[in-house]
């Protein structure tokens, strides 16, 4: 008895310490020695947020074009990371969905129209003549820097971008530049367009061979000069690209949102923990601690790869909850019966436990094969829901077959004769 | 004495008019009601800092964006309200957004969520999540088969599709449009009603083997009363966090915990009324035709 008594308080202690630093995480400095683990809630380290619990915008483009291969595509998120970059949202993500489609995701912003804009802007620099001939390219460009200052004696201040060349660019601009100087009065011009829009359009009066070039006119501001050069630096996008998809929460909403999930799921795991206790007794209160065990490992594991939890993957860690708590159910019941027949508790716990085994596994496995095909075949939210799911669904057998059946054969060390607090009633005519 | 099995026929009457409600809602109405996720559209919920005029912001909004965009202004809780349109460009969304905070002298702020979805994003998710569903309802069936038998396993698909299709048909009869949260919900039921109906035939099957000489409809009955207890509990317990979301959680969290909680109660709902009675009703027919086939 002394034995079982150490185990339990042991593995309870354990748990009860797991799950909160799981859950809170730990942040100790002792000796000058600092040692800490996030909480799973904490912000950079600990599980995902999704962006429809605090804020932010996911936004969906889609190619423009018949098929794309998976190098343009590659490109496309490329191109599209750098902008990201750029315009300062260090923390977005970009990925891939389907076959012609990129999601990027941008935490915490207010208003996404100007990113979504500049995002999708194709930025395909060429340089034409009159005739409308491309004569130089964005990529004959080696780099791109937006100036203020004096472009020559006698224009003022102004803003304007600096364009580098390549080796290839500049014998490619002496060749236009010869070409369009030696034209007649009025078509003697080079036009810079980004897209088919036209930026500037410098007249050429003599052959330019040198590695950099000058865009100015109509910039009033630099920014427009910053995005400019922005958008020739981080290259072109070999296709149009269409935002099909926008959905933004403000954080104010975020917030709320996460701030009440939160609380309602608290609440919700009070009421099973008494329900269950209530209801079963001891064995009861063996499968709150198991569900403690069980949500402090799920927490781990989400935050630990980083998983993102968003409103369908609330769903699937609900279900998975039932079903962690459903496996213990399914196990006092046999054991209830079993009691019932006259057998001891200790017999009761084993032959309860490996009569229940079968019914939980094959439960298990069916919503498991739900959950891989789900994340198989689905993305975006089916995907978020799908992993959780399947996370949900492994670690509940395994606290429900390891956890529960560890602590309830301590319990039967402690040989209790009393089997009331198992839920049993008494049947004297069958002892 | 406990008779689920002889009582199919009145269980089976409530899934029924259920379905048949839906059925003439639906044809009242002319379908479903579809969320601008689904349709392709723009929803916009502004929170108002205070009670304002729904017709004269309704008025603003057409005044302020291109015709044929049909914009629908609604009140959505406290002073929040939601306007919807047809899918409008970028540019317009800005001006449309900059021209409301004006005129209310709203701060960015008070813009709580957009949502601009083409058509076709919807039809895609849709797609996909009837795609993965029926490829999972197969390989369960697959794997229902091997630990059980076939009749075990269509009886439990079924169950499911009775699951989804009352999920739907509540929707249909309150019009309560559909949109991406739905279809999370009715995947989480696909994972629920398995489970749930699993344990009912596991049972089925611990006593088919000991009791050889009972009929399939006793061996049911007696299956059903054994595990009647535990899904009880289950659906408790499975229920309880789904309702605290309900009751303390923001709109678009409610909104997609209604089918889940509908999805829960039928899930319940078939695995003890109906599972057992489709598997004798299965089994019979099974029967027979060995019968029939000896005879002859």
């Amino acid at each position: 008895m002394g034995k079982s008594i150490t185990k339990l308080v042991i593995a309870i202690v354990v748990i009860a310490l797991g799950a909160s630093i799981a859950l809170f995480g730990f942040d100790i400095q002792m000796f000058g020695w600092q040692i800490s683990y996030p909480s799973a809630l904490d912000e950079d380290n600990g599980i995902r947020q999704g962006l429809d619990l605090v804020g932010g915008s996911v936004i969906t483009y889609e190619a423009q074009t018949e098929s794309a291969t998976d190098e343009e595509m590659t490109s496309v998120e490329n191109v599209l990371r750098k902008r990201l970059d750029a315009l300062g949202y260090m923390e977005a993500t970009v990925s891939r969905q389907g076959d012609k489609k990129v999601r990027v995701e941008i935490p915490a912003i207010q208003n996404p129209e100007e990113a979504v804009q500049t995002l999708g802007q194709t930025a395909r620099l060429t340089f034409r003549d009159a005739d409308g001939n491309v004569v130089l390219e964005g990529t004959d460009v080696a780099s791109a820097t937006a100036r203020f200052g004096q472009i020559d004696e006698t224009s003022g201040d102004q803003h304007f971008v600096e364009l580098k060349l390549k080796d290839s660019g500049v014998s490619k601009f002496a060749d236009a530049t010869a070409a369009a100087s030696a034209r007649k009065d009025g078509t003697n011009y080079i036009a810079i367009m980004l897209d088919e829009e036209q930026i500037s359009r410098p007249s050429v009066t003599t052959t330019i061979n040198q590695p950099s070039c000058i865009i100015s006119g109509g910039f009033t501001d630099n920014s427009q000069t910053r995005e400019l050069a922005t958008l020739i630096n981080s290259g072109n996008l070999p296709f149009t690209i269409q935002d099909v998809e926008l959905r933004s929460v403000g954080p104010t909403l975020g917030e709320r949102a996460l701030e009440t999930s939160l609380f309602a799921a608290g609440i919700g795991i009070l009421l099973i923990l008494l329900f269950m206790l209530f209801v079963y007794r001891l064995p009861g209160l063996v499968a709150d601690i198991s569900l403690v065990c069980y949500i402090g490992i799920v927490a781990f594991i989400m935050s630990a790869f980083r998983i993102n939890l968003s409103l369908p993957g609330i769903a699937g860690i609900i279900l998975s909850v039932g079903m962690a708590v459903d496996a213990n159910v399914i196990i006092f019941a046999r054991m209830k019966e079993e009691l019932e027949l006259g057998k001891t508790v200790r017999a009761s716990v084993e032959s309860g436990f490996n009569r229940a085994f079968i019914a939980i596994l094959d439960a298990n496995v069916t919503t498991l094969i739900a959950a891989v095909v789900l994340y198989y075949f689905g993305t975006g939210p089916i995907q978020g829901f799908a992993i959780t799911l399947g996370i949900g669904t492994v670690v509940s057998m395994f606290t429900a077959i390891v956890v529960t059946k560890f602590l309830l054969r301590q319990i039967v060390g402690l040989k209790i004769k009393n089997t009331a607090l198992f839920g049993a009633k008494r049947r004297d005519d069958r002892v | 004495m406990f008779k689920i099995v002889e009582k199919f026929k009145y269980t089976i009457l409530l899934p029924v008019v259920i379905i048949l409600i839906a059925a003439i809602m639906l044809g009242v109405h002319g379908g479903f009601e579809q969320d601008v996720e689904f349709l392709g559209g723009m929803t916009m919920y502004v929170d108002m800092g205070s009670e304002v005029n729904l017709d004269e912001l309704a008025n603003f909004v057409e005044s302020n964006t291109p015709e044929n965009i049909n914009p629908v202004v609604q009140r959505s809780e406290g002073t929040q309200v939601s306007i919807k349109t047809n899918p409008i460009e970028t540019e317009v969304r800005e001006q449309l957004q900059a021209a409301l905070l004006e005129k209310y002298g709203l701060t960015e702020e008070a813009i709580l969520q957009v949502d601009n979805i083409s058509p076709t994003v919807g039809g895609e998710l849709k797609r996909q999540a009837l795609m993965a569903s029926l490829i999972a309802a197969v390989l369960m069936l697959v794997y229902i088969t091997i630990r059980f038998e076939m009749r075990t396993g269509i009886a439990a698909v079924v169950c499911l599709i009775h699951d989804i299709i009352i999920m739907i048909a509540v929707y249909a009869i309150f019009q309560i449009p559909i949109n991406s949260n739905f279809i999370a919900a009715i995947l989480t039921i696909i994972g629920y009603s398995i489970n749930n109906t699993i344990v009912v035939f596991d049972r089925i099957r611990e006593n088919y083997g000991k009791n050889k000489r009972a009929s399939f409809a006793e061996v049911a009955n007696m299956s059903i009363k054994q595990t009647l207890k535990r899904s009880f509990n289950t659906t408790i317990t499975t229920l309880l966090p789904v309702l605290m979301l309900f009751i303390f959680g923001v709109t678009s969290i409610r909104q997609f915990t209604i089918p889940l909680m509908v999805g829960l109660l039928a899930g319940t709902y078939s695995s003890v009324l109906m599972a057992g009675p489709i598997w004798v009703a299965l089994k019979n027919l099974q029967v027979k035709r060995k019968q029939k086939k000896a005879t002859r």
